[in-house]
């Protein structure tokens, strides 16, 4: 389905990150954002503030992030395409409801526009050190997808995926941007709306004696129903049957959480997202992603010049992780170099994938600001000997 | 021969009988109250969803025969935000207990009756947390024994009338279970109002707060409440706290009108936007 032209901004834009990233979510046909101030992802919910009006929906901002994360969700299930913005300690407080989410299949999308930590950290510097919490920081076994764009123009053409992601496997999305790609002003090109295809709710065309809200047909993301339409539908965050209904059986258990990653895990190849470069004759290939990715591009020049065979894996996607696209790679280069703005977390998703086949080298960083590239390029040389 | 139907039935789901509550419980007539209202009130049921949060409570959205959702623990009631702003065609009930939505939801209950979002809240007070096995609440009165209070509880407990008119709802009302017709009557009334409704239902658990406490079993705390129960429409709010043993101040305390939310956003988008301004009618996904 294309794009609703009402919320598409056609054109060419000097924009922001995080301006782009609502722009995103508009064209993606979001018209309901819940948020709860804070730096430096606010501006991606002011613009919406002041753009949604126009567009047919709302925007609330809330007492904060554990209102603001379940809020939206509420929204979805009203029949909304729906999202929050955040930073770091504020997605600490979502994580209870990215859980529920997970757990009723409740399709949105969680930006978090990354700022150095733990706790209050650094607010105005950049990070990527919320890369494992996306993945794994809500209780239980579940699946999520998230993105990492490295300029503002992802900002927007990705925000559309993200939801698109979310709506076709009934998941949390989670954006994972940082503070450098939300704050840096670029061109964005916004094509026109029939330019722009968008993943409608699977919604379900059963009648209200057929359906079963949680009930699947092979391809294990049930079909949703919004209140209001006469299903009389169940939502829990309990283990729950197809009805829908709680049921704390070890056998309900285990067939609700492994569909919830099967449905993820069995299209991973497909969903994982990634740009290479000069992947060819390359002895050492660094793996980076937002605006770290950028840095790395620069060692990686120099390095060439002076006759390194170095390549790029810039992730697209980090979860879920290319698993398979770092295997291969594994079988017949040296080494992978991996700088990120944390002391070490996607680094060790590499280091897993490669099954020992390949040595892994971190270039961490504690945040604040960006790697230089020489220090990564100096990881290179060491990696390549 | 003809087979009798609970007037109720209809408005529950009977596949997921029995329920989890306890003989003497009072959450389960709270709901027969619930269904009455529906049934006088000739709401209609396609138009109607009910939030719950977490706790016994909580475990109401799972029983009615609605649209309804069980959230997380104290977050019944910002979901029912979502939800109404994105259908605003939408009656939105929370139903929930004095722990989900004044403890751990506290803060969105305040929020909530400021803006005054159109919301109908049903807060079931038993005075306990009592799915996790009779913990102090914030509403738990003074000197009551409980599992974490062995010796008696010696902080104050929220007068939640109180704080939700002083928050901004249009509609503040309690009773008792014992006052089943009372209490059906007045969620019947905050079906017709438009904003923020809060009604308090005094409710016993026989299993973990009047046993404890030594006040009986179910019936017996009927007579209780039957003999401390004082109608007292209109009376200032700050005069209706409770205590363990005195006086239970019943009866309608608050009605009265103020722009709701959504009628608030509007009159600002128009003022500002004029015919720029587009309605956040049903949204369409599909």
């Amino acid at each position: 389905m294309k794009a609703d032209p009402r919320g598409v901004l056609t054109g060419i834009h000097f924009i922001d990150g995080d301006h782009a990233c609502c722009e995103g979510a508009l064209a993606a046909g979001a018209r309901f954002a819940a948020g709860y101030p804070i730096t430096p992802s606010t501006e991606v919910v002011e613009r919406f503030a002041s753009r949604v009006p126009t567009v047919g929906g709302s925007f609330i901002q809330m007492e904060d992030e554990l209102a603001a994360s379940i809020t939206l969700q509420g929204a979805v299930w009203g029949g909304a395409k729906a999202f929050t913005v955040t930073s770091g300690p504020g997605f600490s407080l979502m994580m209870e409801h990215i859980g529920y989410a997970a757990m009723t299949e409740t399709p949105c999308v969680f930006v978090d526009v990354q700022r150095g930590g733990p706790s209050t950290g650094l607010p105005t510097l950049p990070a990527q050190a919320d890369m494992m919490q996306a993945r794994w920081g809500s209780h239980g076994d579940y699946e999520i997808i998230a993105l990492c764009p490295n300029s503002p123009q992802e900002c927007f053409d990705l925000t559309i995926k993200a939801f698109n992601l979310a709506e076709e496997f009934r998941v949390p999305v989670m954006f994972m941007m940082d503070e450098v790609v939300g704050h840096m002003t670029e061109k964005v090109v916004i094509p026109p709306a029939d330019q722009i295809e968008v993943v409608p709710r699977k919604h379900t065309q059963k009648s209200i004696e057929e359906y079963l809200p949680y009930g699947t047909n092979g391809d294990m993301v049930p079909e949703i129903a919004h209140a209001g339409e006469g299903y009389n539908f169940h939502v829990t965050g309990l283990t729950h049957d197809e009805r829908g209904y709680p049921n704390m059986t070890p056998l309900v258990q285990d067939k609700l959480v492994r569909r919830l990653q099967n449905k993820v895990r069995a299209a991973a190849d497909r969903i994982a997202l990634f740009e290479e470069d000069q992947l060819e004759d390359a002895d050492v290939v660094v793996v980076s992603y937002g605006i770290t990715s950028r840095v790395a591009q620069r060692a990686i020049d120099l390095g060439r010049t002076r006759g390194m065979k170095i390549g790029k894996l810039r992730l697209i996607t980090a979860w879920p992780f290319p698993d398979k696209k770092i295997r291969e790679l594994a079988a017949h280069i040296k080494a992978f170099v991996v700088p990120e703005l944390n002391l070490g977390q996607m680094v060790r998703e590499v280091e897993r994938a490669t099954s020992g086949k390949a040595e892994t080298f971190s270039v961490p960083h504690a945040g604040g600001g960006v790697h230089n590239p020489e220090e990564i390029l100096k990881v290179i040389v060491e990696a390549s000997r | 021969m003809s087979t009798l139907v609970n007037p109720v039935e209809p408005f529950l789901r009977t596949d997921r009988m029995p329920h989890i509550w306890c003989p003497g419980c009072g959450i389960g007539t709270t709901v027969n109250c619930f269904a009455r209202a529906l049934i006088e009130s000739k709401i209609d049921l396609q138009s109607l969803a009910l939030v719950s949060g977490i706790g016994c409570t909580g475990r109401v959205a799972g029983y009615v025969k609605l649209d309804s959702f069980h959230t997380t623990h104290g977050r019944a009631i910002p979901f029912a935000t979502g939800l109404k702003l994105a259908n605003p065609k939408l009656n939105v009930v929370v139903y929930s207990g004095d722990g989900d939505l004044s403890a751990i939801g506290g803060n969105h209950l305040i929020h909530a009756a400021r803006r005054n979002i159109d919301l109908k809240v049903i807060c079931v007070n038993n005075l306990i947390y009592a799915m996790t096995g009779g913990q102090t609440a914030p509403t738990t009165p003074d000197h009551s024994i409980t599992s974490t209070n062995p010796y008696g509880v010696f902080e104050p407990s929220f007068n939640l009338p109180h704080l939700v008119e002083a928050a901004g709802a249009v509609y503040v009302a309690r009773w008792t279970t014992f006052h089943v017709r009372q209490l059906a009557r007045a969620m019947t009334e905050a079906f017709q109002k438009k904003g923020f409704s809060f009604i308090e239902v005094i409710s016993p658990c026989p299993t973990l707060y009047q046993r404890r406490n030594k006040m009986g079993d179910g019936l017996d705390t009927m007579k209780f409440y039957k003999e401390k129960s004082k109608v007292r429409h209109g009376a200032p709010t700050s005069e209706v706290g409770l205590t363990m043993t005195g006086e239970i101040a019943v009866g309608k305390f608050v009605d009265r009108d103020r722009p709701d939310y959504q009628t608030m956003m509007r009159g600002q988008f128009v003022e500002s936007l004029g015919e720029k301004y587009i309605e956040p009618t049903e949204a369409v996904c599909s």
